[in-house]
């Protein structure tokens, strides 16, 4: 948390990674937070994590109340994200009240109010000294009583209670054609309001969550992707927004002694990132993967996510130019990872990713192509995604490499990949084969290098069976 | 018809109803089920009364969400009636019990 804020609004940290960071310490302490999603978005294993993380990390006991699923069901179906809800019961950290209402044995005579729901919960906070609640899904009332006049004063009532009862309390609501919820609960609960969304885009499942609301407290206002798997949930952005990495002076080499001579300091800084770009066949792959050995021979973790090539065709292709990557596979420092683009969405890419790096901890990242990411995203998802994943990296000091395949017809230094990413690479190296007198010539330019001299001349190469070499060099 | 009447004869009524310290609802309530149950049920009925504030943990058990509730635990199936119990015919009808008109019929 920044020091110079004079004003810190009280939040209680919802543990939940990455949500933490869009609404700067968590969700507002004491007071009701609505969530609100349609069917399978995600809202009742939200909550379940908001408690589990509350009493597991910050020694908060929690109490869910559930109008819709079970205790039984409940503690089964989030045992496969780890979390055993039936232990933290035993420890009496949680209690679970199950608030079942059989429409066919129930009827209604005269006036009533819902009083024995504030007995139930009271007592279930009492008993564990929880600090967080859960109400999951209070509007099932709906469904089960005919006095709505009343249910809506007693929502209201209930919110109020809570908020004096000075509980955090996640209540979630189902998703309603013309209000967030089916009921209007959002205005009953105007605190701090987040919406989940699941979409399908070009068969493309994604999940994505955007606060919309948040008295008193500054947010991220877009949308985060956010992802379910078997650790729960967590919402991108999962590092640092800022840009307040470290920059080291170090220089490390390309992997080709000839290019590192035409930058001033003998290579590229260690930790910085690399933008390959060129048409079709203008051997970025083989450059990509002098990088990529250059850091195997600094005895030095690389991982090289291949979008196009299977790890097999790679390792032979490369061969044939003597860069040996079996070896490197073998002795462990070279984890290739080839997988269809359209396999996932962009955030389990990421994801993937991600994994890798906890993995393998590699000091160099290969990428080839991201353009090929182009054709799962739009261009500003695309976009996004790269910007986490180069922040990602640059904490971490990783040297990045990614390709970018550019149209042959387009201007080559407007595309719109490179573009969007040019201005988030550090270098930038274009390469060209083109006709010249009935023969094609490759040629190497360095378009930029920040905080570091160059030289401004396209460099004539070949590609021989020894690999790229270069021709006055 | 006759059969089923003839059953039920012998049955006792269990009854039971939560409330929550003494609100004029629930005090209602208590007065109109003691009035029907006099009436249609006289020498064959218990009504226990559960006062959530003093025993709280009792509330799960039968799932009690509204206050009063009027439960009929005995003879099943179970049967819950919210409200102050001021509709006669809405609660004898809830509660299965026959009026004792149509019984002479």
């Amino acid at each position: 948390m920044k020091a110079i804020e004079n004003y810190a609004f009280p939040k209680t940290p919802s543990g939940i990674s990455g949500l933490d960071e869009i609404t700067e310490g968590g969700f507002p302490a004491g007071r009701p937070v609505l969530i609100c999603g349609s069917a399978g978005c995600g809202k009742t294993l939200f909550a379940i994590q908001f408690l589990v993380n509350g009493i597991l990390d910050y020694n908060e006991p929690g109490v869910f109340m559930s109008f819709e699923e079970s205790t039984k069901d409940l503690s089964q179906n989030v045992m496969s994200l780890g979390f055993d809800l039936e232990k933290l019961k035993a420890e009496n950290k949680l209690r679970v009240d199950h608030v079942h209402i059989e429409r066919s044995e129930i009827e209604e005579t005269g006036e009533y109010d819902l009083e024995a729901i504030f007995i139930r919960l009271n007592y279930a906070i009492e008993s564990v000294g929880a600090k967080r609640v859960v109400i999951d899904t209070i509007e099932s009332l709906f469904s089960g009583m005919k006095n709505l006049a009343l249910l809506r004063s007693e929502i209201r009532r209930l919110f109020h209670w809570l908020k004096e009862k000075g509980v955090t309390a996640i209540i979630t609501g189902e998703r309603g054609d013309n209000f967030l919820t089916r009921q209007g609960l959002e205005e009953y609960v105007s605190d701090c309001v987040i919406l989940l969304d699941f979409r399908v885009i070009e068969q493309i499942a994604t999940r994505r969550l955007r606060i919309i609301k948040y008295r008193g407290s500054m947010h991220g206002t877009n949308e985060y992707p956010f992802l379910i798997d078997e650790h729960g949930i967590s919402v991108i952005p999962v590092t640092s927004l800022k840009l307040d990495y470290k920059s080291s002076n170090d220089v490390v080499s390309t992997g080709l002694p000839a290019l590192d001579k035409m930058f001033t300091g003998g290579g590229v800084f260690r930790g910085s990132s690399t933008l390959i770009t060129g048409t079709a066949g203008t051997a970025k792959t083989i450059l990509a993967s002098y990088f990529a050995v250059s850091g195997c021979k600094r005895n030095e973790p690389v991982v090289y996510f291949s979008f196009e090539e299977s790890p097999d065709q790679l390792v032979r292709n490369m061969a044939t130019i003597e860069l040996d990557f079996a070896s490197y596979i073998q002795s462990n420092h070279l984890h290739l990872h080839a997988s269809r683009p359209s396999l996932q969405g962009l955030e389990m890419h990421l994801l993937t990713l991600q994994k890798m790096l906890d993995e393998h901890k590699p000091k160099t990242v290969i990428i080839d192509p991201i353009s090929s990411l182009i054709t799962i995203g739009s261009g500003s998802e695309v976009r996004a995604m790269l910007v986490r994943l180069m922040d990602v990296m640059k904490t971490r000091q990783i040297n990045s490499i990614f390709t970018s395949l550019i149209h042959r017809f387009d201007n080559e230094f407007s595309d719109a990949i490179s573009e969007s990413v040019s201005s988030l690479a550090d270098t930038w190296i274009n390469l060209r084969n083109e006709d010249s007198n009935g023969a094609r010539v490759r040629s190497l330019l360095i378009v930029k290098s920040r905080g570091m001299g160059h030289t401004n001349e396209q460099h004539e190469f070949i590609i021989t069976n020894k690999g790229i070499e270069f021709q006055n060099a | 018809m006759l059969s089923t009447y003839m059953m039920t004869k012998e049955q006792r009524w269990e009854l039971r109803l939560y409330i929550a310290g003494q609100t004029p609802k629930s005090i209602l309530a208590l007065k109109n089920i003691t009035k029907y149950c006099q009436e249609h049920l006289a020498g064959k009925y218990s009504i226990e009364i559960v006062d959530l504030l003093e025993n709280p943990q009792l509330a799960e058990g039968d799932q009690i969400f509204a206050i009063p509730t009027l439960v009929r635990k005995f003879p099943p199936p179970l049967r819950k009636i919210i409200g102050d119990l001021s509709n006669e015919e809405r609660v004898l009808v809830g509660l299965n019990i026959r009026p004792i008109q149509d019984e002479i019929e």
